[in-house]
């Protein structure tokens, strides 16, 4: 973040001190008011019955099946796309082809797409009356109300975080590490391990952090495919849905909490490496 | 393919590349793409025409056209705080504005649920004062509000740091005080990146789902989404009557979207 003005802005382009202390005042009440109230009420009310109740929520066997499914998911979905991310941002930042913006655009696709249409157009493929619907069921597989469905939304859902986030930073790092690399007869892989990667490192684990906040935490995607099976096919999320529908909101609030706590690691995490990288990367959630 | 680089590896990263788009994106948007004309044009037409459908799709688009109108003053007061002032506690503050983008959205829905009910914290101050705000339109607005202001401050944020100082000295200089500086200066050069900001909030509230429904109510007709319209299609086993909304959703978003766009480049100032 730029500093120029810690010095002081010029006198000129100031507000008035008291203009300012009542513009900061009321900026900082009501972003800890409108920011921080839902998450103190999520705390609140998961402990509202003591820590007895939240225990029990926890051992739940259909909560441990919801967290089990949630990492699951996550474990699967994250590194595929952190594999493919950098493969795209290798030669969408490295190269010049025909092509190469309408990649980028269908890239960044998902992110304009609502979360129910990305969970929609699976149903529209493998579900009960979807294309190659018949043919999973004569084969014994399925896709949709399983966690391949599960997997296939999150992916969906999740799939720009990684690129969009190496895309910018290679192209401002520049190709002549890699070039004199390249030359001094290193193989693909040699460099790639060398240099490319010791090099984008920061960013890279700025665009798997965001990627794996999104996988877990993703709700109306995953809620078209899952089908809401209890204890089968309830990620974190749904099962935070399930047990707000039926009143139980110790429940909710509890497993709703862990995800709070995912959030606020995540917040913590971004920012310090915001400040390894230098800069905010420009990258949204 | 033209390569202009001696680096190697463009082939299999685009292989791979280009497999995963085509598996993850280009597929399954086809499907939405195509599925709707099952229906026939009439159909489609009957589907995406009923009351109840139309209602969804004013109310989807609405609330979220007036939480991004909130949420442009509202964020630009929070960028212009963050980025032109000093005080104890920015840098956590201003890590603090990405929570609604971090928070997953079912957390956040059912957390202002149980703010705004008539027997919450928000809520109960409401109730005497006769504001209804959880299980109506206006707890859409306030959750659309909620998802949409980090989009309209980190748009802000990075313009407002590289805005140049010169023309509001030359402004202050010239006689103007403070407040026409601001009018007619720093507002004029910052107005590409409010439209920019609104455009990023406003695609992000139509199709917003996990944080809405918890609050919203879900009348038909009064306070039912579009995409949740969508899931209650899907459950009666109407593939292509989904499709369809969801296809209208596509195509109207990415319509105002372009229109915003044309709009930006004709102010004539370009962002980022």
């Amino acid at each position: 973040m730029s500093e120029a003005f810690s010095q002081g802005l010029p006198v000129a382009t100031r507000e008035r001190p008291a203009t300012r202390l009542v513009l900061t005042l009321f900026t900082v009440v009501l972003l800890v008011l409108f920011l921080l109230l839902p998450l103190a009420v999520v705390f609140t009310e998961a402990l509202s019955h003591g820590l007895g109740k939240i225990r029990d929520s926890l051992t739940d066997p259909e909560a441990i099946t919801s967290i089990e499914l949630t990492l699951l998911v996550a474990a699967i979905s994250v590194p595929l796309n952190s594999v493919c991310g950098v493969a795209a941002a290798w030669c969408i930042g490295r190269f010049q082809f025909p092509g190469r913006s309408l990649l980028i655009t269908l890239i960044e696709l998902p992110f304009s797409v609502s979360p129910v249409i990305s969970g929609l157009v699976w149903v529209l493929l493998f579900g009960a009356n979807g294309w190659f619907g018949p043919m999973l069921d004569r084969a014994g597989l399925r896709i949709i109300f399983a966690v391949p469905g599960l997997v296939l939304a999150t992916v969906l859902v999740t799939f720009p975080f990684v690129a969009r986030t190496l895309i910018p930073l290679m192209q401002e790092q520049g190709a002549s590490e890699e070039e004199a690399a390249i030359t001094l007869g290193a193989g693909l892989w040699q460099m790639f391990w060398r240099v490319t990667l010791p090099n984008i490192r920061w960013g890279l684990l700025y665009g798997v952090l965001l990627c794996n906040a999104r996988a877990m935490g993703e709700f109306g995607a995953v809620a078209v495919v899952s089908g809401h099976i209890r204890g089968q096919t309830m990620t974190m999320p749904l099962q935070v849905e399930a047990l707000f529908n039926d009143y139980d909101w110790v429940g909710a609030f509890t497993i709703a909490g862990l995800l709070s706590l995912l959030a606020l690691v995540t917040l913590a995490v971004k920012a310090a490496l915001e400040y390894r990288i230098g800069e905010r990367s420009g990258a949204l959630l | 393919m033209t390569r202009r680089s001696a680096l190697p590896g463009f082939g299999p990263a685009l292989t791979i590349t280009l497999v995963w788009v085509s598996l993850i994106v280009l597929l399954p948007l086809t499907s939405l793409a195509l599925r709707p004309w099952e229906l026939g044009l009439m159909g489609v037409w009957h589907s995406i025409t009923e009351p109840r459908v139309l209602a969804a799709l004013r109310l989807s688009f609405g609330a979220a056209a007036l939480a991004a109108v909130v949420n442009v003053p509202f964020g630009l007061l929070v960028a212009w705080v963050m980025v032109r002032y000093r005080f104890p506690g920015r840098r956590l503050a201003d890590s603090l504005i990405d929570m609604p983008l971090a928070l997953p959205t079912a957390v956040a829905g059912i957390a202002l649920t149980a703010l705004f009910a008539p027997k919450g914290w928000i809520g109960a101050w409401l109730l005497p004062l006769g504001i209804k705000v959880a299980y109506t339109p206006v707890g859409i607005m306030v959750a659309l509000v909620f998802v949409g202001l980090p989009f309209v401050v980190r748009t802000l944020e990075p313009v407002l740091m590289d805005l140049p100082l010169e023309a509001e000295e030359a402004a202050a200089t010239l006689g103007a005080t403070r407040s026409q500086t601001l009018r007619k200066v720093v507002i004029p050069a910052l107005a590409p990146a409010l439209l920019a900001g609104f455009a990023a909030a406003l695609a992000r509230g139509v199709g917003e789902y996990g944080s809405v429904i918890f609050i919203a109510g879900n009348m038909p007709m009064l306070s039912e989404i579009a995409p949740l319209l969508i899931v209650i299609r899907l459950e009666q086993l109407d593939y292509a009557g989904a499709a369809a909304l969801g296809l209208v959703m596509l195509l109207v978003s990415f319509s105002i979207l372009l229109l915003l766009n044309l709009l930006q480049k004709r102010m004539g100032v370009k962002i980022r």
